[in-house]
């Protein structure tokens, strides 16, 4: 049996060392000519189970550029915990050279600087070529895909996902769980899984009607690796219904639902499971709230927040291990498993610097073959940008400032709002601005860009809704997106405020007036979760300004003043 | 985040119904627990109150709860203005002390679910369900 100690050895010399998480032998490479596939893909297997871990890739299937957030922050428990550290702080805590390989992949500084020199990041043929590899030394590994697969692209959203499915098939993943999948509608769906020729796993997928596990969902599955019984349970994302729009899945149900996870866990250590995987898209909080609370998990596979972690996070037992997003990263997890027990582990974070790491070609051939039908539609350039583009952070990015700005010019809005999610790549300073980046940022299956009254009041209450999402200090309150992103107007949060008293300052920016609660003013916004929502598709909308504008000119907002943190 | 004005004016009314119920609707569940228990002493423990963290419809939010040995257990939404919600009595024949229901809630509030045991004594168990606006997930 593997004590407490064991296990905090194995971690500190994951933190000190190159050889336990497989981090830092490359970290402190200059210059990208230094850096090979050989380097990124050093690995001794250890142990007698692989894992391959990659999720929330949001139908990012060629390279592109992705900044990781400037601002994270944890509130609780989580406060100055990973993931809520970045920048600077978060070099320091792994011993991150600045303007290092992966100083440029896990932090936002001089992010246009270094991209410049380093390239873009992902593809899923490089992630082919990566899979192939760690299936080379060890051809029974698990490949086990977090969710945020089937969304997030132009071709995604005319295919109804296909494109994806069918590069993922390609890759021959073992299992897998869901989100924003379901935001296809639950008949689309139901279509694709039921032809899938992997696993379809999660233990909170209920039936809507009766508040019983959904059929077509299995909660787990086993499989037979390295003479190891493995049992893989699925947690989709549990608040599917609330976070995206309930009424094209209504025949379904989620939440967190620990307890029937504890009653899974126990049924699969009752049938001889040796390890016990999960396989989560609750966001990183939450999946460390539940380690805690579940007892007889070894290993989290950790998706949804798009969180990336050189390191696992240890909670008792259970090792946390937070993959990334948008096709960045896969982590390789080796594990030594036996007399039923985890014996010891070695991980690692694998970038794929998409100039460094060969495609595959067959996939690249595959992928080719998906957007050959839209090709022309995709690389039309509509303008281009003259200052970086991206999203990720807990308040407005320069993407949002640019969306919200032409929710207001194209809608005639007062103040307008854009949904705090955590996909779209990034784009650099100089870059033209293709059709398809724009869908990037944008394509949903809702993506209509409503125009409504509102007052002063109300506007108050849904930045207290969503900021309570993001800021309460259970994370099992948490939804894992960002604040709402506000074009129009300024305001101040405390995030550790309670809900009802985080928002203050409120001030319509074109007058520099105070927001009258009793006022109403016109808002301009997309991605309702209401049915039957009007309006023209925000991609359009912002196609039609950005065409208008030539070029671009985005700097950083200033309209947001955070205290407390 | 588009509402139909009927909902808008639902939801802004609903908020600030919200700020100001509390207290009475607090007093209002004391009242009725207290009627329940006859204001004798509440145990914590001995009750499992099964409820979703954030409700997915507020409209209908499902709730289970069990206690082995109980006679009665009732279930109040502390913050509906009606908080006593369900009762479900227990015979000596009945094979396990549990039910399971649906619930309307108003807004955001601590569903509290009271077992009366075959001793007379009284247990307790609490759950904060929130019903938000939602929306922007990642």
């Amino acid at each position: 049996m593997i004590s407490r100690r064991d296990f905090l050895q194995v971690s500190m010399a994951a933190s000190a060392m190159v050889g336990a998480s497989g981090f830092g032998n490359w970290s402190r490479l200059a210059a990208k000519q230094s850096l090979t596939q050989d380097d990124l893909l050093q690995f001794d297997t250890y142990g007698n189970v692989s894992l391959i871990h990659i999720t929330d890739i949001h139908a990012q299937l060629k390279p592109i550029y992705f900044r990781e957030p400037e601002i994270n922050l944890g509130v609780g428990d989580a406060f100055g915990h990973v993931p809520h550290v970045t920048g600077a702080d978060f070099r320091k805590l792994y011993g991150i050279a600045d303007g290092s390989p992966s100083a440029y992949a896990l932090t936002y500084n001089d992010f246009t600087a270094m991209a410049q020199t380093y390239g873009r990041v992902g593809g899923m043929d490089r992630v082919s070529t990566v899979i192939n590899s760690i299936r080379a030394d060890r051809p029974d590994a698990l490949l086990l895909d977090g969710g945020d697969t089937w969304h997030g692209s132009y071709t995604c959203h005319h295919t109804q996902g296909q494109d994806v499915v069918n590069v993922m098939n390609a890759l021959k993943p073992d299992a897998m769980t869901f989100h924003w999948e379901f935001t296809l509608g639950s008949d689309r769906v139901n279509e694709i899984v039921e032809g899938l020729p992997f696993a379809a796993l999660g233990q909170n997928i209920f039936d809507a009607e009766w508040d019983e596990p959904a059929e077509l969902f299995k909660p787990y599955k086993f499989f037979e690796r390295g003479g190891v019984n493995i049992a893989v349970i699925g947690q989709a994302f549990p608040y599917m219904p609330i976070a995206n729009p309930r009424w094209m899945f209504p025949e379904y149900s989620f939440g967190i639902r620990d307890e029937n996870m504890q009653a899974m866990v126990d049924e699969v250590r009752g049938m001889g499971a040796e390890l016990v995987v999960v396989l989560s898209h609750n966001g990183f909080d939450v999946d460390k709230k539940m380690a805690g609370k579940v007892s007889g998990i070894d290993v989290i596979l950790s998706g949804h927040t798009h969180d990336a972690l050189p390191e696992p996070v240890l909670v008792g037992d259970t090792i946390i291990v937070a993959s990334g997003s948008n096709g960045k990263f896969i982590s390789r997890v080796d594990l030594d498993v036996r007399d039923g027990k985890m014996m010891g582990f070695q991980t690692k974070l694998i970038p794929i610097f998409s100039d460094v790491i060969a495609p595959d070609p067959v996939i690249t051939k595959l992928i080719d073959e998906q957007r050959a039908p839209y090709i022309n539609e995709l690389t039309e350039v509509i303008g281009q940008t003259d200052s970086l583009l991206y999203r990720r952070g807990n308040f407005n990015g320069t993407w949002d400032d640019l969306i919200c700005q032409a929710l207001i010019e194209e809608r005639e809005a007062d103040i307008s709002m854009s949904p705090g999610v955590r996909w779209g790549p990034s784009i650099l300073p100089g870059q033209d601005i293709t059709r398809e980046d724009i869908w990037n940022v944008t394509s949903m299956s809702y993506g209509e860009a409503y125009r409504t009254e509102m007052t002063g009041e109300f506007i108050k209450v849904i930045l207290e809704d969503v900021g309570d999402n993001l800021f309460n200090v259970d994370p099992y309150y948490q939804q894992g997106g960002d604040m709402v992103r506000i074009g129009g107007m300024g305001y101040s949060i405390d995030v550790f405020k309670p809900q009802g008293s985080r928002i203050s300052d409120m001030t319509l920016l074109k007058t520099g007036e105070s927001i009258d609660p009793a006022k109403t003013y016109q808002v301009a916004g997309w991605a309702s979760v209401n049915e039957g929502t009007e309006g023209p598709m925000i991609w359009d909308v912002v196609e039609d300004h950005i065409r208008r504008k030539g070029t671009v000119h985005v700097e950083p907002h200033e309209n947001v003043k955070v205290t407390g943190a | 985040m588009d509402f139909t004005r009927r909902e808008t004016l639902a939801l802004g009314a609903g908020a600030a119904v919200m700020a100001v119920l509390p207290f009475q609707v607090q007093a209002a569940a004391d009242d009725a627990i207290a009627e329940f228990t006859g204001g004798a002493d509440v145990a914590m423990g001995g009750v499992e109150l099964t409820a979703p963290e954030i409700a997915e419809n507020g409209n209908t939010v499902p709730v289970s709860v069990s206690a082995p040995g109980a006679t009665a257990i009732v279930i109040y939404a502390t913050g509906n203005p009606t908080p006593g919600v369900a009762t479900f009595n227990f015979g000596p024949l009945a094979a396990s002390q549990t039910a399971s229901t649906r619930i309307r809630l108003a807004g955001t509030q601590e569903v509290v679910a009271i077992a009366k045991m075959a001793d007379g004594s009284f247990a307790k168990a609490s759950s904060t369900v929130k019903v938000t606006i939602g929306g922007c997930g990642g």
